[in-house]
């Protein structure tokens, strides 16, 4: 049974220079306790789609479509009945904890901010509550950590405590943006373990442009180019035998694969090309992929790939 | 070409309860001329301050620093200024190397501007601007743009022309690719490799991912809380030390 089900979700901005399409007919499923990794380039759309899901896009965002969580079209629920579901059972963990968290809020009434709204108890229960959530994400010496402030912390250490505000009210669903961005190996691999741990029995939504990271913690993972997801599968079959050219091209610009980066940039997302999207900078574009948007098609084994190569 | 002997870097603090971190700790090394020398280590290691006090941007505690035989930490600031155009840094993040007020163009052709490469007329700079643009694999209509209407790949190759616009000899790249996609940061490494045999460059290029150290370097030193741990050839480095590999618990794709 699907937790969260995402069906032909638009979400676009009007500009004085266009409609940017950033996230263009987009379908997903997430499942109770399913990993589901999010990868693609900076731009392609990924923060947008991740932000929609929990309805914190400015005003301006025309959102189209349908999210169903439990049963309930997220995108209908009024202001109120949202706020009370976010956090308490969608939860986001927001990218640059530098700069998401409050800079002059003690790092632990930031978690506990949630557990009192949500959760009803008092400041001191919710306090201490916060000093167990930082003990659970390994913050040593969690009663003194949780009255410092965000610049007391390192940078492994504030992305801890993003994940701390993240589960703070125990969601169902967790969307994690870019988790381990500018941290080093070792933090990274850290955070990664803790992530694994404190997701084992919630779903949650990866969203990262490094693969490692996406294949030590998901289940699934979708392509996301120019707005739209071009594969989705289960992450070793995507990653070992990746389908689509941009896929491909990915994995191949890894350092360990050998650094062969795809040639050109990603295309505007106001002035998209109307055939494929991908087409301009595909080695294998064929005349139908210049004028025919293909569609995301199943091909064997739960792998689903849009591209005119596998119709 | 590069010869360091001893150096140190200590930042003391406080007032009364004297702390002292030694960021840079008798660090000793050289890099031949047209060659490149990787440093790797963990955040906070002291890599980056040991690049910035190679280009002398801060002050050693003590040590010696020779750049083309000459002793760089005993110049004044005079005689510093002058051989600094043969010294260039590229930084992490290139949208705030660049100047957010000055077009693209005028960026590049600063150095010419101010007299760097000899006297040139304004048509003879923008010929060299167009060229440089050409290079690093920019279009001639970015010349017009502001850094913020160009993405992190495309203004850190504006930081590259604007680099190679000075001519300089030795580069320090201190995680160049630190804030850029996995497929452009390829596309500006490949690039960063295929300027330095054009340029004939001599190159220190800092990074913690040992995979990108071993693709781009001859040589590679580890460093470890302000010491070089070991020094060597890329291949017997990289083996010596497959922990640093990022994510080396991670799954590796």
């Amino acid at each position: 049974m699907n937790l969260l089900n995402i069906h032909k979700l638009n979400t676009y901005f009007p500009t004085p220079d266009g409609l940017v399409k950033a996230v263009d007919h987009v379908d997903l499923q997430i499942a109770d306790s399913e990993k589901v990794g999010l990868i693609g380039e900076t731009g392609c759309g990924k923060t947008v789609l991740g932000m929609s899901i929990v309805r914190l896009l400015d005003s301006s965002a025309q959102i189209n479509g349908r999210i169903i969580y439990r049963g309930r079209d997220i995108l209908e629920l009024a202001e109120e009945d949202m706020r009370s579901l976010r956090g308490r059972e969608i939860a986001m963990i927001l990218q640059n904890p530098t700069t998401s968290l409050n800079p002059v809020m003690r790092v632990g009434d930031q978690i506990a901010e949630g557990i009192r709204l949500h959760g009803g108890l008092d400041k001191r229960a919710a306090k201490k509550r916060a000093v167990e959530i930082l003990k659970s994400v390994m913050i040593h010496d969690a009663e003194r950590r949780a009255d410092q402030y965000p610049h007391e912390f390192s940078g492994g250490m504030k992305e801890r405590a993003m994940i701390a505000i993240g589960l703070s009210c125990d969601p169902s669903i967790i969307i994690a943006d870019e988790p381990t961005k500018g941290l080093d190996a070792k933090t990274k691999t850290q955070i990664v373990q803790l992530l694994k741990g404190v997701t084992e029995h919630k779903s949650m939504l990866m969203i990262t442009h490094d693969l490692n990271v996406a294949a030590s913690i998901c289940d699934r993972v979708a392509v996301m180019y120019a707005g739209e997801i071009l594969e989705v599968g289960k992450v070793w079959d995507v990653l070992k035998n990746p389908m689509h050219p941009y896929t491909r091209g990915f994995i191949n610009s890894l350092p360990s694969r050998g650094l062969k980066p795809i040639r050109g940039s990603s295309p505007s997302l106001i002035d998209l090309p109307s055939g494929c999207r991908f087409c301009p900078r595909c080695d294998f574009a064929m005349e139908a992929c210049k004028f025919k948007h293909p569609e995301i098609t199943p091909a064997d084994d739960g792998q689903s790939v849009r591209c005119f190569l596998y119709t | 070409m590069i010869e360091v002997c001893d150096l140190k870097k200590y930042f003391s603090s406080g007032l009364l309860k004297k702390q002292c971190v030694k960021s840079v700790d008798g660090v000793s090394f050289h890099i031949a001329r047209g060659d490149t020398l990787g440093l790797v280590g963990e955040s906070g290691c002291g890599k980056t301050t040991l690049g910035r006090l190679l280009l002398r941007l801060i002050e050693p505690t003590s040590g010696q620093i020779f750049f083309d035989g000459t002793d760089i930490s005993r110049l004044n600031q005079r005689e510093l200024r002058r051989i600094r155009p043969r010294m260039q840094m590229i930084f992490q993040d290139p949208d705030s190397s660049l100047n957010p007020r000055m077009k693209i163009g005028e960026s590049i052709a600063e150095p010419f501007r101010l007299g760097l490469r000899g006297k040139s007329n304004r048509r003879e700079i923008r010929d060299r601007v167009l060229e440089l643009i050409e290079t690093v694999g920019l279009n001639p209509e970015h010349v017009n743009r502001y850094p913020h209407q160009l993405s992190g790949g495309q203004n850190q190759r504006v930081v590259l022309a604007r680099i190679l616009a000075i001519n300089p000899d030795f580069i320090v790249a201190d995680e160049p690719t630190a804030s850029l996609d996995v497929s452009v940061q390829a596309q500006i490494l490949n690039l960063i490799q295929d300027l330095k045999d054009e340029y004939d460059l001599t190159l220190l290029f800092i990074s913690h991912d040992m995979e990108i150290v071993r693709h781009m370097s001859d040589r590679i030193a580890v460093m470890e809380e302000g010491k070089i741990v070991d020094i060597g050839d890329s291949e017997i480095v990289t083996e010596a030390h497959r922990n640093l590999i990022t994510d080396s618990m991670l799954a590796r794709v």
